[in-house]
């Protein structure tokens, strides 16, 4: 079994994200990159199979700069047997889709039985690219996996949406699987696998190397961010304390009617 | 201009949201005769007359034993045929479990821009342009789409007002388009969810719980108080995390974004992840014997008190308040 994984590096959650003061972009000083949190579940997923099969191959992608190495040695560290990390230079503003034009061309180049991303991404919250590229490799998807199993060529998979609903799908491999929290619990990783893991191969790409033209994937983007913004300051709240609960209630009910306009 | 919305339905029942996505659509449209409407699933022709007025004079249908449940690849055909026989520019959506799964394979599948959970929308000429929240609610990003031949976005549920204008006939329009024939992927089943009430997503009043509910049991406590005010209950990840509550319910970073006018925690003290996907809600307010927690920072309205003193007592004026 060949299992793929889709790595991106995010911004950990208690960095502080400071703009740019023309606006333009995000301060990167001072930020600290770790694996998206929900790619940890797709990790997990990818080397339990692997684990279950016997043998096998966990490939960890990532489409990215240099700092994304030791993210994706990490991944090693739990269980990835391989790492692979095609460069964006020159194109660090590539939207969505081009970096699922690019990480599909990587995919159709290892041609794995299946591929797993997480979610979403926790900087964008997109949950765009998996699915793109399932569809630009022509596949099937789930995302906001839940429960998978792997039967030989097919998948049994359950997906949550509104409501606590599961949607059950029964999926012909290859396929994109999005990995949520309730799919595993990730394991951490061990003094030997973190020794093993730097020796693990690592293969740097270009997208030249997988026949794509940097220049028109870049003449490609469509989608861009134009520039940031804090949000709103909120107007300071409104305290009650010391006094009798049912005086404060009293007084926060009567000020969601009268003030707030909410009930 | 020429837009398309996709409305939403599940068991013949239209997403709410679905008609905030369509009253924006028809705006940017600028005539209902520019502005469509699809919707896909089994029995769904006669759902067309509940959009009339909302701007759009036509509802494409795609209307099947095949759509009977949702299957990405089937929904997409779906709405592909409706892209290409409504000639739309602009394709709106929500950023719904539905929409987030099959706008990205769409915007693929014509190799276009798409824009997802934006909190504003404008369409000027060939460019869109939106904003939306990122980094966990940390930075507000402007987003443009250009040089699309089509320009896909959602918005997020709760922002945009659903309003009937009272144009738009939404006569239904059968699509000619059936399922692909050699999907390599089948919906079995769609379980049913153990919760009635409005999901979390869409909800206008969410009362949450955290740790200090202490237990499964004592979160009736919290249903009590979203009993009376006809919301949705939620939870901080440390309670669902303590098993005092289910994962569907969990509010924040590894859970739900949530966009109410009103919401109140009990007993959750605010980590930066939980106010990921709260901080948005129009009017908070906090219930927590810590003065100093973090959720007090964000709420309108704070009391500092035992949320098991507090929440029934709640309850109870707000029976006798909403009775009336």
């Amino acid at each position: 079994m060949k299992v793929l994984v889709l790595l991106k590096p995010t911004p950990d959650t208690e960095s502080k994200i400071a703009i740019s003061a023309d606006g333009s972009k995000i301060e990167q000083a001072g930020v600290k990159y770790v694996i998206n949190p929900y790619d940890e579940f797709a990790i997990e997923e990818a080397v339990k199979i692997k684990e279950k099969a016997g043998a096998g191959d966990v490939i960890v992608a990532t489409f990215g700069s240099d700092l994304a190495k030791e993210l994706i040695v990490k991944g090693l560290a739990v269980g990835g047997t391989r790492g692979l990390l095609i460069s964006n230079e020159g194109l660090e503003n590539a939207d969505s889709l081009t970096v699922a034009k690019v990480l599909a061309k990587a995919i159709q180049a290892e041609s794995p039985d299946v591929v797993f991303c997480g979610k979403q991404a926790i900087d964008d919250d997109n949950m765009h690219v998996g699915v793109m590229v399932a569809e630009l490799l022509k596949w099937p998807h789930v995302n906001v996996v839940t429960k998978l199993a792997i039967n030989g060529k097919t998948a049994n998979v359950e997906r949550e949406v509104e409501g606590g609903q599961v949607e059950i799908y029964e999926v012909g491999l290859p396929a994109v699987f999005g990995a949520d929290k309730a799919l595993n619990k990730p394991r951490y990783a061990s003094l030997p696998g973190i020794m093993q893991a730097k020796k693990k191969p690592l293969d740097l790409k270009k997208p030249g190397d997988l026949g794509l033209d940097a220049g028109a994937l870049k003449a490609g983007i469509k989608t861009t961010a134009t520039g940031f913004a804090p949000p709103p300051e909120k107007p300071a709240g409104k305290m009650f304390k010391g006094e009798d609960v049912e005086v404060m209630v009293e007084k926060v009910v009567k000020l969601l009617r009268e003030e707030a306009k909410v009930i | 201009m020429k837009v398309l919305v996709f409305i939403e339905q599940r068991d013949g029942k239209l997403k709410s949201s679905s008609l905030e996505a369509l009253t924006l659509g028809a705006k940017i449209a600028g005539s209902p005769a520019d502005c469509a409407a699809v919707v896909v699933g089994k029995g769904v022709e006669s759902l067309a007359a509940q959009l009339a007025g909302y701007g759009c004079d036509t509802v494409h249908t795609a209307d099947d034993a095949a759509f009977d449940k949702y299957n990405p690849l089937a929904y997409a055909a779906a709405v592909e045929a409706a892209v290409k026989g409504h000639g739309a520019k602009v394709v709106l959506g929500v950023a719904s479990p539905m929409g987030r799964d099959i706008f990205p394979r769409l915007a693929a599948r014509f190799d276009a821009g798409i824009a997802t959970d934006l909190t504003a929308l404008e369409v000027q000429g060939d460019k869109l342009t939106g904003v939306k929240p990122m980094y966990a609610g940390k930075a507000l990003a402007k987003i443009a789409i250009q040089n699309s031949p089509v320009m896909f976005a959602t918005i997020r549920p709760n922002v945009f007002a659903a309003t009937k204008t009272g144009a738009g006939a939404a006569k239904a329009t059968k699509l000619a388009v059936s399922p692909p024939a050699d999907s390599r992927i089948k919906t079995l089943e769609v379980r049913k969810g153990t919760s009635e009430k409005v999901d979390l997503t869409e909800a206008t009043r969410i009362v949450s719980g955290g740790r200090a509910v202490g237990s499964a049991d004592n979160f009736k406590v919290i249903y009590e108080l979203a009993e009376a005010l006809g919301a949705t209950p939620g939870a901080s990840r440390a309670a669902v995390d303590s098993g005092y509550a289910g994962h569907e319910m969990q509010v924040g970073q590894t859970g739900k974004t949530v966009n109410p006018t009103l919401y109140i925690a009990a007993g959750i003290s605010g980590s930066i992840q939980h106010m990921a996907g709260m901080r948005t809600s129009k009017t908070i307010v906090a219930i927590n014997t810590d003065p100093e927690a973090p959720i007090f920072k964000v709420a309108s309205y704070g009391i500092v008190a035992d949320l098991f003193k507090a929440c029934p007592i709640m309850t109870q004026k707000l029976k006798a308040l909403l009775q009336h």
